[in-house]
Formats: structure tokens, sequence, C-alpha cells
């Protein structure tokens, strides 16, 4: 699959606390038409389609847009939705499922109350409320959080970094959610603690807005106007749901994605130019970034006290803000660094853009 | 007692979950009367927690349940200020946190009776029983 499909074109709602009375249709349409003006393509030519399948029907979506396409699926693995609808639809183009496919996803919101995990019966219910777990997702990050400073000796001043970064490059992008709002890492290690040892400031920001991209043959995009972003590799792997099921709460399934794409692509870690990942909190972005190798294990804590990740620095990170500074639209929250990838190659970053675009890893 | 505990009681999944009522009952009965017991599989004689119908490591369904000690450690913590539940906020800060037991298999419980701040990664702990209802008791640990 090396190569031989490429994104034309991409959309981005603003990333915004709340979308009062819009609907997560109405909100994915709106950026999937941003896409095909982007791509300059029109809606009948898009004969494949890609949504997160957990809370929505492909068909649900397909219907609402007026689409018909071939290839049509959802992909229900929560944040990283957007990253593997991605790779869905490069797959269903290299195999000859469908010629063009549109990824679209979206996370409404129109009241200002938090999170709270809905009370799923089953394990959950059972074994862990009665103990009664921090909120939203915040539980399992908090324990991942406590190993990896117990394992590796990181701690809370060193990972700070993550998020004063990100809030720097989220000053020059007009989409994030705290645009105009820099931080200093004394404001992490002063915010609140959500459950020890999450702050306030190393956690998302629960949000609304919505991304879309196209993908295509690396053939057919050489006649459409962008400059194509070829998808060189990708790798999809698990976890167990639940963090503490897992047998190492301090190894994610990076491990096994990564090297997988790195292999498809036949470039290293040390070919990477800059990297979007995942970033919900702090530490998963640590972790996954020791986890794809572009930092040996355990030392992510010296490199961010060490190395500069904003886009003016020597390796950037989350050049957009990332979810921590730019918003976390539900489970279309990851898809935000896909989108920032494509957007950098296409050299359409702006004040943020980096300076070598070239290839850039994605953790979704 | 019933209607002084205001907090959620275990809910088993139904269907669609996890459990049953059916499945469980032995896990709860056990600590009505302080004991904990774990799902073994007796195709490969390994213990797992959470309990589920079948052994996640070798898919028998040939299990029974098995008395542990109730001794381990704590292999992962976090101390809750933000609960998920605001029924929890009265009790804020408190420990919530995997448990290894000295069988190997983890448990998400509170360690209780220890200042929050105390609480430190792999020290030892013991299970302590606290009758919620007159027909529920939760297991929670303690600093042994």
């Amino acid at each position: 699959m090396r190569g031989q499909t490429a994104i034309i074109g991409y959309g981005e709602l603003p990333t915004k606390r709340i979308y009062p009375g819009r609907t997560m249709n109405g909100l994915l349409a709106d950026a999937a038409r941003e896409a095909m003006i982007d791509a300059h393509i029109q809606k009948e030519d898009i004969d494949g389609l890609v949504v997160e399948g957990g809370s929505i029907y492909p068909t649900a979506v397909s219907e609402y847009m007026g689409m018909a396409p071939n290839f049509i699926t959802g992909v229900s693995t929560m944040g990283a939705s957007g990253a593997t609808g991605v790779a869905v639809a490069a797959m269903a183009v290299y195999s000859g499922l469908a010629e063009t496919v549109l990824v679209t996803l979206a996370g409404p919101r129109e009241s200002g109350d938090p999170w709270g995990s809905a009370p799923t019966p089953g394990m959950r219910t059972e074994f862990e409320n009665p103990y009664g777990p921090a909120i939203a997702a915040n539980t399992g990050y908090a324990l991942m959080y406590s190993r990896h400073m117990h394992e590796y000796g990181t701690t809370q001043e060193q990972l700070a970094n993550i998020a004063v970064n990100q809030r720097f490059n989220a000053l020059e992008n007009p989409n994030a959610v705290f645009q105009g709002q820099p931080i200093e890492i004394k404001d992490v290690i002063d915010s609140r603690y959500i459950n020890y040892p999450i702050r306030l400031l190393e956690s998302v920001m629960p949000c609304a807005g919505a991304f879309a991209c196209i993908v295509t043959s690396a053939e057919r995009a050489k006649s459409f106007p962008n400059k194509p972003v070829y998808i060189l590799g990708a790798g999809i792997a698990s976890d167990p749901l639940t963090t503490w099921q897992r047998d190492r709460l301090t190894v994610s399934a990076v491990t096994r994605s990564a090297p997988i794409a790195f292999k498809m692509s036949g470039y290293g870690p040390k070919d990477i130019e800059f990297a979007e990942f995942y970033d919900c909190y702090t530490i998963l972005e640590a972790v996954c970034l020791e986890d794809s190798g572009l930092v040996p294990k355990g030392e992510i804590g010296p490199f961010f006290a060490e190395t500069d990740t904003t886009y003016k620095g020597s390796f950037p990170i989350n050049t957009d803000g990332g979810q921590l500074s730019g918003g976390q639209p539900m489970d279309a929250g990851g898809f935000r660094h896909v989108i920032e990838a494509t957007r950098q190659i296409m050299g359409r970053g702006g004040k943020r853009q980096v300076e070598r675009n070239d290839l850039c890893l994605v953790n979704g | 007692m019933e209607n002084m505990y205001t907090k959620p009681l275990p809910i088993p999944g139904g269907i669609f979950g996890t459990t049953t009522r059916e499945f469980t009952r032995p896990f709860w009965e056990a600590t009505k009367k302080h004991e904990l017991i774990i799902p073994r599989c007796k195709s490969h004689g390994g213990l797992f927690f959470y309990p589920r119908e079948l052994c996640p490591v070798c898919l028998s369904s040939d299990l029974e349940w098995v008395k542990v000690s109730g001794n381990g450690r704590v292999y992962a913590f976090t101390i809750v200020y933000q609960p998920n539940d605001p029924l929890f906020v009265e009790d804020v800060p408190y420990v919530y946190a995997v448990i290894q037991l000295d069988e190997g298999v983890r448990i998400i419980s509170n360690v209780i009776g220890i200042d929050p701040a105390d609480v430190k990664i792999d020290m030892i702990v013991e299970a302590v029983f606290e009758d919620i209802t007159d027909d529920w008791t939760l297991v929670k640990f303690k600093p042994k």
C-alpha cells in the first residue's frame, strides 16, 4: 500500500466549547463540504464513506448527506477513529472497493456540562463504579501516569512541557479553543488536580467540532489541484478498553502499530521530521511517543525537558496545539492529528508552518 | 442501613454487558461472608479478573471460584478530586487503586485507612470488608 493512496483535501470546523443546536450529522457534513471544496471534487465523484461507527450508523450519515456510496463503513476505535478511518479508506482504495473515499467525523456538544462516562451496565458498573472512579476518562490515564512515574522516574515538571509547548503552537491556530491564552510550566503545576497525578492543564477540554478528508489513489490524486499527501504506511493495533486490564500500564498498542507502519513505509523513527500524536492527556502522548520508537522507552521525561517541540523547534510535535490546546470534539478529537499533518505537508501551516515538512508520523 | 447508603451498588451488566446477576452472585455472597473469591480457569490453572463466562487466556468455560488471601500490593493508584459520580464528592480526596493480589491477579478498589498523600506504589495491603447495606459488602484494602 506504500504511497499508493493520498489525501487530496481536508475540512475542519473551528473547535469550540459548544455548537448550540448543531447535530453530529450537520457538523460532519459541514466538514465534508469543506473537504470537497478544498479538493475540488463533487459529491457525486465520491464513492466511499468512512465515519465513526460507535455512536452513529454509517448509512444514517450517507442518507443525511444524500450520498449513495459503494464502500461504506464505520470505525469505532473511539478517539483513534479518525486515523483508523483514514487507514481504512486507504485500504479500500488500494484494494479497489472504492476510488475516492470521504472520511468525516464530528463531536457535537451543546451544554457546558463535563462529560461523565455513561453508566453502561457491565464490568464498570459492577466492579469499578462502587469505588468511585474519577470523571470521564481520567482514571485509566492517572493509573498509567502513576506507574510511569514509579517505573521511570518521570516527573510532572517534565511532562508539563507537553502542555506548554502545544499551547505555544495553538497561539497560531485560529481553530484552537485555547487560541490567545499562553501558559507557562508554573500554570500547569499550579492547576488543580482532577485526579492525582493528572492536573487540569494536562487533560483535554471537552469540545465540539468536526474534521474531514478525502482519500483517493496516488494516480488519481495527480489530477486534483492540491499537493497530494501520500499515505506511506499505516498500522492498527489495539489494547484492552480498560487500562488496568493491560499487562503493563506503561506500554501501549503503539509498540505494535508503529513497526507495521514503519515497515510498510520503508522509513524508520530517525527519518521522521515532525509528529502529530494523540494527546487526550500528557501521559498518553508521552507513552505513545516512546512506544513509536521516536523516543527510547522511559526517556520521555528528559526528552521533553530538553527538546523544543514547538513548531519552531528541533522536533515539532502537535503543531496545531493538539487536543490539549486545540480541544477534543469527542471521538473526532484524534482526527485533528491527521488533518494537521496534511496541512503541514501541503505547506499551509501559516505562521506555525514547520520547516521540514516531508515526513510526519501520526498517531491517532 | 439499606436506606443510608446512597452510593452506587455493584450492578451486573446483564446480557449486553459482561456478567449477569446469576453469574457473579458467588462473588458478592463471598464478600458478604468477608471472603474474597476470584475466578480460576481449571483448564490452564490461572486466575483472572473481572469475572467472565470464559477464561480470557485459553477461552475455556471450565471455571471455578477460588478463595484468595486478600493480601496484595498497590500496583497503580490515583487520588480522586473530581469523581465521575457526584455522590462521591463528599469523600474527596480518596484513593482509587489497582491492587495486585499475591495470587497475581489485579482488582480495582479503594485504599483506605491512610492519608491519600502517603499511598505509594508497591505498598503492602490487605483486604477489609465494608458492609455497605444488608445485602452488599464491598472489598477494600488498607495498609498491612
